[in-house]
C-alpha cells in the first residue's frame, strides 16, 4: 500500500500547454518575454505575473516584457474571468520559471564547471566562487525551452520571494497616463476603414426592408454590407460612417420584436416562466429542534449593465479565406472557436490577437463587436475594418447581469436559532460565452440569413463555482439546508456573465435573512455570525473588520451600521465589509471598512485596488443599477437613465489585507461586491427599522418597505 | 469647409475642416491625438474632456467651429513622462486607476481645477470631478492623487 505523498502534479494551466516556450522567452538580448494566457482587463493582472516570473527567475522586473495573448503562439488558458488569473496563470507560471531557472543553472555549471548548488543568480547573471559568471543571456541559445514542463520542478519558498507579496507598481501605469497607446481604442491600423452595425431599438426585431439610398449619398461611403437582419456601413472616416449609420437608420424597416417582461414584477416573470430546476445541495440532521416558526422572505436583483466606460471596440482584416482579428475579448480562443462556426472555417484560417480595453466586468460586447468586425470587412477588400459601437448600443444589445428571486425560509425553534433553511433562486443563467457550445453565442450570429438561435445561458458546474447559484450554499454551520436552482428557459433579456455571476445576489439575500434573525434574537450581528462558523479563516475576516471599524459604534439618529460577510464561490477569497450609511430621504454609503483574505497577496496594493474597487461599484449596484425596459425595448441607453455612483457620492473605503504567504493567492476582483451589497441593506435596516429586499435600494423602495412594515 | 484657427498644445494650428465636425473628431482623426477619449458622444461621462483655455469641456459634442481663437489642451499637451505634469506624477505615486481609459479625462478635469482653485479640499475635487465618471471605481485613490499634486503644486 502506497503510504507516500501522491506524485507532484502540473498546474491545471501548465498541463494543457506544458511547452516551456510558450510561455517564456529568454533572448540574447537581456529580455525576458513572458506570455500568458490571460489578459489585461484593468485588473492590473499583467504586473501581478509579471512579479511572479521576476522572482522566480531571480530578475529585475523591468527586464520582462508581457506579451499580449494571441491564438498564434500564447497558452490556451481559456478565459480570463472568475477571479482565477493568479490562480491559474500565476500558479503555472511560477511552475514554469522555477524549471526555466534550473534549467539554466544547470547550464551554467556546465559552462563554467561549477557545482549547481554553489551557483546563485542576481537579474539574470550566474555567478559562482572564484568571479566565474554567465548569464540568462549568454546561455540563451543553449538552453532550449522547445520541451515540455516537468511535474517536478519546485518553486521558491516563500521567503525566499523578493517581488511576490509587494506593492510593485503597475507597468501599464505610465502609458496610461502619458496617452501612449494601449487601448484597441486608440490603435488603428494604416488604412483601416470605419464600420457601423445597424442594430434595432425594438428587443428580437428583424429588419424587413433597407432603403439605402440616402447612405450611399453619404461622403466618405465605401460599403454597404447587409447579410439577413445584419447591416452595416463601411466609411473611409469614422464621421462618415456615423453620417452613413444615421442615414441607414432612417431607410430600415422592423418587424415587430419579442416581448419583454414586466420591469416592475420581476419575481412574477421569473418564476413564472419554464425553468430546469437543480437541487444544489441539501443536509439533514437527525438531532436538529423541532421548528416552532418559520420566517420566509423574497429577495431580487433586477438586470445589471456591465457599462463599460468604452463602447466595444475590434479589427478585422481578410487575407483570402484567412481572417485576422483584434479584440478586447476575455478569451481570444474561445471568440475563435465562435468565430469559426459562424464563419464555417476551421480555426486555423482565424488568428485572434488581444488588445487592450476598458476595463471589463465579464462577458460584455467584446466578443459581439468582433464578430460585427469580421462580417463587415468581408466587403473590404483585403482592407482592415475598425467597428466601434454606440453608447446605445453598449447599453442595450450587450448582455446583462441576469435579474434574480431569491426566496429563504429559515425555521426557527423556540430560542428563534435556526433548525432548518431552505434557498431557492429563480433566474436566467450567468454564462453564455463563446467558444463553449455547438452553437455560436455571438449577437451578429442571431442576425445573419442564416440564423443560429439566440443562445439560452447556462449555469457553470458548481465545481467551477456555480451560476446563479455561486454562493448559495451558507458557509455557516446550520443543521439542515436545501438550495434549489431554477434556471429559466426562456431569455427575453440576453444576459451573460457580470462579475460574481449569481454570487452578489446569493449574498445578499443570506446576509439579509441572518441579519434579521440575529435583530430577532436580540444578538449583535457579528456574534452571531462568528457563532455560526467553523472555519478559522472566515472568523478572521469577520474580526478584522468588526475591528477596524469599530464594531459597533454608538447608535446615532440617521447613521446606521451593517455587516457583511462572504468568501467568494464558497472556495475563493474571504471578504467581510462593514458598511456606515447616512438615512434620511435617500441613502449615502459613507463609510466601508473591509477585511479579505486572498491566501498570499502577490502585490498588496493590487489586491486593494480590486477591494476598492469591487466596493465602490456594488455601492453604485444597490443604491442606483437597474437595466431599465418597457415591454419592447430596452430604455436605458444613456449614463441619464442608467446613472452609476459619481465622485461625490463615492464613500470612503477602508481595506485590510490578512497577508497569509504560506497560502496559495486566490483572486480579488469578485470577493466584495456581495459583503458589501449585505452590508449596506443591513445598515439601512440599522438605521431606518425596514428591510428593503428588492435592489437598488432606492427612495421608492424604501417608502414602499416602510408601508409593508407592521 | 472652412478655415479653423486655435492654439493646440502650445502651437498654432490652422485646419481646413467642417465646422460641424466634433472637436473630439478633430482631435482623434485629423490631428492623430488619440490619447482624448469617446466614451458616449453626447457629454455624460467626461472621458472625452479637453482643456479650453482653462475649462475642461467634453469635447464629444463640442463643435469645431466653437473651439475657433481658442487654447486647446489635451492630455498630450499636459505633460510627457519626460516633463510630467504634477497630476500625472501623483497619479503614477497613487496608482490612481483599474483600467485607466477615463484617466486622461479626469487628469484635464483636474487640471482645469487646479488653474482655478489651486488648493482645493477633497469635497472641491470631488465636485470638479462630478462629470467624470470610473467605473472601475478608482475615484478615491484620483481624489487623493489630485489633492497630493495641489500640495505638491503648492510646495514649488
Amino acid at each position: 500500500m502506497n503510504t507516500g505523498s501522491p506524485p507532484p502534479q502540473l498546474p491545471m494551466s501548465l498541463a494543457a500547454n506544458p511547452r516551456l516556450s510558450s510561455w517564456v522567452k529568454v533572448g540574447p538580448d537581456g529580455r525576458v518575454a513572458i506570455s500568458p494566457g490571460k489578459v489585461e482587463i484593468g485588473q492590473g493582472i499583467v504586473t501581478a505575473l509579471a512579479q511572479i516570473a521576476a522572482d522566480e527567475l531571480d530578475l529585475d522586473i523591468g527586464r520582462i516584457e508581457m506579451i499580449r495573448a494571441s491564438t498564434v503562439a500564447s497558452p490556451n488558458e481559456g478565459v480570463t474571468s472568475g477571479s482565477l488569473s493568479i490562480q491559474q496563470s500565476g500558479r503555472a507560471l511560477r511552475h514554469v520559471c522555477a524549471e526555466v531557472r534550473q534549467l539554466f543553472l544547470a547550464a551554467a555549471s556546465d559552462r563554467l564547471g561549477v557545482e549547481m548548488s554553489s551557483l546563485a543568480i542576481a537579474d539574470g547573471i550566474i555567478a559562482g566562487p572564484g568571479n566565474v559568471s554567465t548569464s540568462y543571456w549568454e546561455l540563451a541559445h543553449d538552453v532550449p525551452l522547445d520541451r515540455d514542463a516537468t511535474a517536478e520542478s519546485v518553486a521558491k519558498s516563500a521567503e525566499a520571494r523578493s517581488l511576490a507579496g509587494h506593492s510593485v507598481q503597475r507597468i501599464d501605469i505610465p502609458d496610461k497616463v502619458f496617452a501612449r497607446p494601449r487601448f484597441i481604442h486608440d490603435r488603428p491600423l494604416p488604412g483601416v476603414l470605419h464600420g457601423r452595425v445597424l442594430r434595432p431599438g425594438i428587443s428580437g426585431a428583424k429588419l424587413v426592408a433597407l432603403d439605402e439610398e440616402a447612405a450611399r449619398a453619404v461622403p466618405d461611403l465605401v460599403a454597404i454590407a447587409r447579410d439577413g437582419s445584419f447591416a452595416g456601413i463601411l466609411s473611409a472616416t469614422e464621421d462618415g460612417a456615423e453620417a452613413a449609420l444615421n442615414a441607414l437608420r432612417k431607410g430600415a424597416q422592423w418587424s415587430a420584436g419579442e416581448a419583454l417582461p414586466d420591469e416592475d414584477n420581476l419575481a412574477g416573470f421569473l418564476k413564472s416562466q419554464p425553468v430546469e430546476t437543480t437541487v444544489i445541495d441539501t443536509r439533514t440532521s437527525a438531532g436538529a429542534r423541532p421548528a416552532v416558526r418559520t420566517v420566509r422572505r423574497q429577495f431580487i436583483r433586477p438586470y445589471i449593465a456591465h457599462a463599460s466606460i468604452a463602447p466595444s471596440c475590434a479589427m478585422a482584416q481578410w487575407d483570402g479565406d484567412r481572417v485576422q482579428v483584434w479584440t478586447h475579448s476575455q478569451g481570444v480562443y474561445l471568440l475563435r472557436a465562435d468565430l469559426a462556426l459562424v464563419l464555417k472555417l476551421p480555426v486555423e484560417n482565424i488568428v485572434v490577437e488581444h488588445m487592450e480595453g476598458a476595463g471589463c466586468y465579464g462577458h460584455n460586447a467584446a466578443d459581439d463587436v468582433a464578430l460585427d468586425a469580421v462580417l463587415l470587412a468581408r466587403a473590404a477588400d483585403g482592407r482592415p475594418v475598425r467597428v466601434q459601437w454606440s453608447r446605445h448600443d453598449e447599453m442595450s444589445h450587450a448582455p446583462f447581469g441576469a435579474a434574480m428571486a431569491i426566496e429563504i425560509e429559515a425555521d426557527l425553534d423556540g430560542d428563534d436559532d435556526i433548525v432548518g433553511w431552505r434557498h431557492e433562486i429563480w433566474s436566467n443563467g450567468h454564462a453564455a460565452r463563446p467558444g463553449r457550445a455547438a452553437q455560436p453565442t455571438l449577437l451578429a450570429a442571431t442576425e445573419i440569413a442564416n440564423p443560429y438561435p439566440r443562445m439560452i445561458s447556462s449555469n457553470p458546474p458548481a465545481a467551477n463555482g456555480g451560476g446563479g447559484d455561486r454562493n448559495s450554499v451558507p458557509l455557516y454551520e446550520l443543521p439542515a439546508w436545501t438550495i434549489t436552482s431554477h434556471r429559466l428557459l426562456t431569455m427575453p433579456v440576453r444576459t451573460s456573465a457580470l462579475r460574481t455571476l449569481g454570487g452578489q445576489g446569493n449574498v445578499f439575500a443570506i446576509e439579509s435573512l441572518l441579519d434579521e434573525i440575529a435583530a430577532l434574537r436580540g444578538e449583535d450581528p457579528v456574534e452571531f455570525r462568528l457563532r455560526h462558523l467553523r472555519d478559522e479563516r472566515a472568523k478572521d475576516v469577520i474580526r478584522a473588520a468588526a475591528r477596524r471599524g469599530a464594531w459597533k459604534p454608538q447608535k446615532r439618529t440617521g447613521i446606521g451600521h451593517g455587516v457583511g460577510f462572504a468568501r467568494y464561490k464558497n472556495t475563493g477569497a474571504y471578504c467581510a465589509a462593514i458598511a456606515e450609511i447616512e438615512g434620511a430621504e435617500d441613502i449615502r454609503v459613507r463609510k466601508l471598512t473591509l477585511a479579505v483574505d486572498v491566501g498570499e497577496a502577490i502585490n498588496p496594493d493590487g489586491v486593494i485596488n480590486q477591494i476598492e474597487g469591487g466596493a465602490i461599484q456594488a455601492t453604485s449596484w444597490v443604491l442606483k443599477e437597474r437595466v431599465r425596459f418597457d415591454r419592447s425595448r430596452i430604455i436605458s441607453t444613456s449614463w441619464t437613465d442608467y446613472p452609476i455612483l459619481t465622485f461625490s457620492e463615492v464613500p470612503a473605503v477602508d481595506v485590510e489585507i490578512i497577508q497569509r504567504p504560506e497560502v496559495a493567492p486566490v483572486g480579488a476582483g469578485e470577493a466584495a461586491h456581495g459583503p458589501v451589497t449585505a452590508a449596506i441593506a443591513n445598515a439601512v435596516f440599522d438605521c431606518l427599522g425596514v428591510r428593503v429586499c428588492e435592489l437598488p435600494i432606492t427612495r421608492d423602495r424604501i417608502i414602499a418597505a416602510m408601508e409593508l412594515a407592521p | 469647409m472652412t478655415t479653423i484657427r486655435f492654439k493646440l498644445n502650445g502651437a498654432e494650428m490652422s485646419i481646413d475642416a467642417d465646422p460641424d465636425q466634433t472637436l473630439l473628431s478633430a482631435l482623434r482623426e485629423t490631428q492623430g491625438l488619440r490619447g482624448t477619449h469617446f466614451g458616449c458622444g453626447a457629454g455624460e461621462c467626461g472621458a472625452c474632456c479637453v482643456l479650453v483655455g482653462d475649462h475642461a469641456v467634453t469635447s464629444c459634442d463640442t463643435p469645431l467651429w466653437s473651439a475657433a481663437d481658442k487654447e486647446i489642451t489635451t492630455i498630450e499637451g499636459l505633460g510627457t513622462a519626460e516633463r510630467p505634469h504634477p497630476l500625472q506624477r501623483a497619479f503614477i505615486a497613487e496608482q490612481a486607476m483599474q483600467c485607466g481609459y477615463c484617466v486622461p479625462g479626469i487628469l484635464i478635469s483636474a487640471a482645469a481645477l487646479l488653474r482655478q482653485n489651486p488648493s482645493p479640499t477633497e469635497t472641491e475635487v470631488r465636485a470638479a470631478l462630478d462629470r467624470n465618471l470610473c467605473r472601475c471605481a478608482a475615484q478615491n485613490r484620483m481624489v487623493r492623487a489630485v489633492l497630493r499634486a495641489a500640495s505638491e503644486l503648492a510646495a514649488s
